[in-house]
């Protein structure tokens, strides 16, 4: 009984100690953070909006309805749709099989994952020009059946996929590791079959980390600029990504519809960052109840 | 429904998990798997739930060869030792899984399984749980639901491993008395693994005494304890003081004292091991006979319901033994003082040739 109320005591007393003493420096500190964040991201954001609008609502509604504005916007939409749910799959079915059993290049496997990210963006998009180009590995034979991968929709999704496969497994794996599989092998013992473990157990138990993975996986494949220019051939409403339409008219001194473009992708940033922090919010009640779970015997 | 294991072997890398472990649990029988960790008898509980795949050997229920059937399809019941309880689900859901899971023809109707739920809360008495999140529960309390969870299935045979291993004393003991009398209600041939010896005594039809992949001893709490087959059994069974002995022309010699071991028959060996147990002592302020060894009172702990001594022998081997709060009275003994040693009922010796 005594040690509890001391430990808590000398913990108190350090704490308020603490406050009193780095008062000035605490004080000093969230300023410099402040003013860093405000020169680094909130003056940018401004000058997007800004600049955006410096012309009226009416200019900035007109750039971003332009159809090639409205083409790239389309693309963009449609490599999120098939890259996200394919990443979403593959996430789940690596740290499934990376979190639950143990095999021979495990080890091997969780460093292909990480390789996009380690990898220039740049040298992602030349992986699949090498492939899929006329002179390359795959792109001879496709280009004689009449199918067109490079400079073209396919391209830019497969690299976006490249890009994006390690959001949703890196997140994935720390949690299903943490839950171990006894509750798969109870619900295995009690007749389910695995299909049901999955959909009944194993998918609640990690929906906020998945939930996690896929809005940075939404994030990132919607603004991927560098892997996806390499591969696009940056043809005028047919293979040109937002990240790409801004930058053209960003070069052609169109400077209201590039920020104008920007100001949606800025946007997109904002809700992602909302639905991450409610997500984060989830994530930290479930660990708060599996800790009390286990803490309590 | 009984279960028979036969010639299991199983290894991990370079670690040899079971060896060649042959063991038949008799329909309605409760038995414990006795071991320390490490001595593979979850490896072997596991195999037996299909959790884990044997290397060589067969799994049989009631004679049928199981290794075909998947877990899902062997109709067990498993008890893991952290609960395993679906941390999303209430205390409902989760008993209620094994019967909604069932393919549909099987399935049966939300009534039906309504009712088998409360039935199963009403048997582990906890009917006003039935709402709740298993982390609102205490260990004792989710134990049971996961108990009842198994058994909502009602499957052939019940595998528990280390049911009450996270559980703290006071709860143990309580579920201890609460599923042996749970298994006289319902019979189910059952299976549990544990390294508590006094749980294994206390519970158990039969005790299997496990030790590095291999099986020590099968048989009753009574002959486990009383007439261990070798060393490791006695030893792990209960405290027990070692004794080395030297023989000489039949007779055998702490120090200068001939000890007489009952039934001693090696006049050929040249040492010995005597193993004696707290209780197999006598103690003494005057030597009854020529064995008694003297020894001194090192220290005295007279709490509990038998006074517990340490003695130093006059060879310098230290000697654990107990005596009764009676027989403590009549001695009356202080530490430091001088007493004599006696033996009596030993169960347990081994000869060196």
């Amino acid at each position: 009984m005594l040690t509890p109320v001391k430990s808590l005591s000398a913990k108190t007393t350090r704490s308020t100690l603490g406050r009193t003493e780095s008062g000035p420096v605490k004080w000093v500190l969230i300023a410099i953070a402040l003013v860093f964040l405000a020169f680094v991201l909130l003056l940018p954001l401004a000058c997007v909006l800004t600049t955006a609008l410096n012309k009226g609502l009416a200019v900035y509604f007109k750039s971003i309805q332009d159809p090639n504005a409205l083409s790239a916007i389309r693309l963009t939409l449609l490599t999120a749709l098939v890259a996200v749910p394919l990443n979403m799959i593959f996430g789940i079915a690596a740290s499934w099989a990376i979190a639950k059993f143990d095999f021979r290049g495990k080890n091997f496997l969780l460093t292909l994952i990480d390789l996009p990210l380690s990898v220039s963006p740049v040298i992602s998009g030349m992986i699949f020009v090498l492939i899929f180009g006329a002179q390359g590995l795959l792109g001879p034979g496709l280009i004689e059946h009449g199918i067109k991968v490079l400079f073209a929709p396919p391209a830019i999704i497969l690299a976006t996929i490249f890009v994006t496969f390690p959001m949703v497994a890196r997140e994935l794996i720390p949690v299903m590791k943490a839950q171990g599989s006894e509750e798969e092998e109870a619900a295995i013992t009690l007749g389910a079959s695995g299909f049901k473990t999955f959909w009944l157990v194993t998918l609640p138990n990690i929906k906020w980390g998945l939930l996690y993975g896929v809005i940075l996986c939404n994030a990132r494949a919607m603004g991927e600029f560098g892997a996806v220019s390499v591969v696009s051939g940056h043809i005028r409403g047919q293979t040109n990504t937002l990240p790409l339409h801004i930058e053209i008219l960003y070069n052609e001194y169109h400077f209201t519809a590039a920020f104008a473009a920007a100001s949606l992708l800025a946007m997109l940033a904002i809700v992602t960052l909302i639905a991450k922090s409610l997500v984060e919010a989830g994530m930290h009640r479930q660990i708060q109840l599996s800790q009390s779970d286990n803490g309590e015997k | 429904m009984s279960i028979e294991v036969k010639n299991i072997s199983k290894t991990f890398g370079n670690f040899k998990a079971l060896d060649n472990i042959s063991l038949k649990v008799e329909t309605g029988e409760l038995v414990a798997l006795l071991g320390p960790s490490g001595s593979g008898k979850t490896t072997l509980l596991r195999i037996i739930a299909g959790l884990e795949q044997a290397e060589e050997g067969q799994v049989l229920f009631s004679g049928q060869d199981a290794r075909e059937k998947k877990t899902k399809d062997r109709n067990v019941g498993f008890v893991f030792q952290h609960y395993a309880l679906f941390r999303h689900m209430t205390v409902f859901d989760n008993i209620a899984f094994g019967l909604r899971v069932k393919p549909r023809p099987e399935r049966p109707s939300a009534d039906q399984i309504k009712k088998k739920v409360f039935e199963l809360l009403k048997l582990i008495q906890l009917e006003w749980v039935a709402n709740r999140y298993p982390w609102q529960l205490s260990g004792g309390q989710r134990q049971r639901i996961a108990l009842a969870r198994a058994l909502a299935v009602e499957p052939r045979v019940l595998l528990l491993d280390e049911p009450f291993g996270s559980l703290d004393a006071q709860v143990r003991k309580e579920l201890r008395q609460w599923l042996r009398k749970f298994h006289d209600d319902l019979h189910i041939t059952s299976l549990f693994v544990t390294h508590d010896q006094e749980e294994a005594l206390e519970v158990a039809d039969r005790v299997v005494v496990m030790n590095k992949g291999k099986i020590e001893q099968i048989g009753t709490p009574d002959q486990v304890y009383h007439n261990p087959a070798n060393a490791f059994v006695l030893n792990f069974l209960g405290n027990v003081n070692l004794f080395h002995l030297r023989v000489e022309d039949g007779k055998a010699y702490v120090g200068d004292t001939a000890i007489e071991v009952p039934g001693f028959k090696a006049e050929n060996a040249k040492t010995a091991s005597l193993y004696v147990r707290p209780h197999q002592f006598e103690i003494s302020r005057q030597p009854k006979n020529k064995s008694f060894l003297k020894a001194t009172v090192k220290f005295i702990n007279p709490a509990g319901s038998m006074v517990k001594l340490d003695l130093v022998t006059e060879v310098g081997s230290s000697v654990q033994a107990e005596i009764t709060q009676e027989e403590f009275g009549a001695l009356r003994i202080s530490r430091g003082d001088p007493v004599f040693v006696g033996l009596k009922n030993i169960t347990y010796s081994e000869y060196e040739i």
